[in-house]
């Protein structure tokens, strides 16, 4: 809210970019978004290092989790891409914590969502369909090519569908983006316009204080689906990683 | 009509899509329950598979809302 006339919610503004790491991070554009990428991915280490440290039979929590971590986008690829999903566990072990850790970090008060950008967002929905791209083309040469063409249609068919499936084609980063871009704004706008009411309504004093907690229940219940959408979002993202290397990989 | 009037008329009329969103929700748990109900045993692997559908339908829903912000917001 900002003073003055008539109370207007500034929801956006939490989206805003700033420097982070004092004179050095200003110096080299190092955002509060880049720091808690950094932090992420640290903490993903840190997780990975420290559970596999004991190697136990009988694993404690910290291992137990970290064989959790691990053994999820584990099945996650080889299930969805078969027996090659060996090959992309890496890749899609990776980008599902980035994800995960982005949108939970984000949770936290005070801190930024990096995946509520859509230049992070759409750099990682690039890097997967180039990736998926070369991998089909290395798999199967020019033959990648009748992957635009079903076997089995009619031929007179064909100046149809072959536009139809290179657009679907060429859609799937932009939808892969703007999926988890729009969830994590739509999410963390909502709690902005949502606190907003809190402080309205307080303003009102009296039954107004008693009415804020209306508000307030509501961003309380938003915080645990948030939650749910956070791991969601990020297993939907490696899950449909997956999905486009297998057709990558098998062509159809 | 003013403009501010047209920008809150705007933001209601675009999230008119939500009432699609709500019918596929429900189409897919419906689906999910039913299918849970006949055989207990997939449950594992039909779960998931509604959950990716629930994800895949709720974006529409929030590219929906999102437009709604932009107009309210921007």
């Amino acid at each position: 809210m900002q003073g003055g006339g008539e109370p207007t919610i500034n929801a956006l503004g939490q989206f805003k970019l700033t420097t982070a790491g004092g004179f050095i991070g200003s110096t080299v554009n190092f955002t509060q978004s880049n720091l808690l990428m950094v932090i992420g991915a640290g903490l993903v280490l840190l997780l990975l290092y420290v559970g596999s440290r004991k190697r136990a039979v009988v694993p404690g929590r910290l291992q137990a989790l970290a064989e959790l971590a691990y053994e999820f986008p584990f099945r996650m690829a080889v299930d969805q891409i078969g027996p090659e999903g060996k090959r992309f566990f890496p890749f899609v072990f990776t980008l599902f914590f980035f994800v995960l850790m982005g949108n939970l970090l984000g949770l936290f008060p005070f801190s930024f969502t990096y995946t509520s950008h859509i230049a992070v967002t759409a750099a990682l929905a690039l890097l997967v369909i180039v990736i998926v791209t070369i991998v089909a083309l290395a798999e199967h040469g020019w033959r990648f090519f009748t992957y635009f063409f079903p076997s089995g249609a009619p031929v007179w068919l064909a100046p149809l569908i072959v536009p139809i499936e290179i657009i679907s084609y060429l859609s799937r980063p932009v939808s892969l983006s703007i999926r988890l871009f729009a969830n994590m704004v739509a999410g963390h706008v909502m709690f902005a316009v949502f606190a907003a009411f809190v402080v309205m309504m307080g303003s009102w004093h009296g039954v107004g204080m008693v009415a804020a907690l209306g508000p307030l229940a509501v961003n309380v219940v938003l915080m645990g689906f948030e939650l749910l959408v956070a791991a969601l979002q990020a297993y939907v993202f490696a899950i449909l990683t997956c999905i486009y290397l297998h057709d990558a990989v098998h062509l159809h | 009509m003013d403009v501010a009037a047209a920008t809150k008329l705007g933001a209601g009329i675009a999230v008119i899509a939500l009432a699609g969103v709500g019918i596929g929700i429900g189409n897919i748990f419906s689906a999910l329950v039913t299918s849970i109900a006949r055989n207990p045993s997939a449950r594992d692997q039909v779960f998931g598979l509604g959950i990716l559908g629930f994800a895949l339908t709720e974006a529409v829903a929030l590219f929906a809302l999102l437009i709604a912000f932009l107009i309210l917001f921007t």
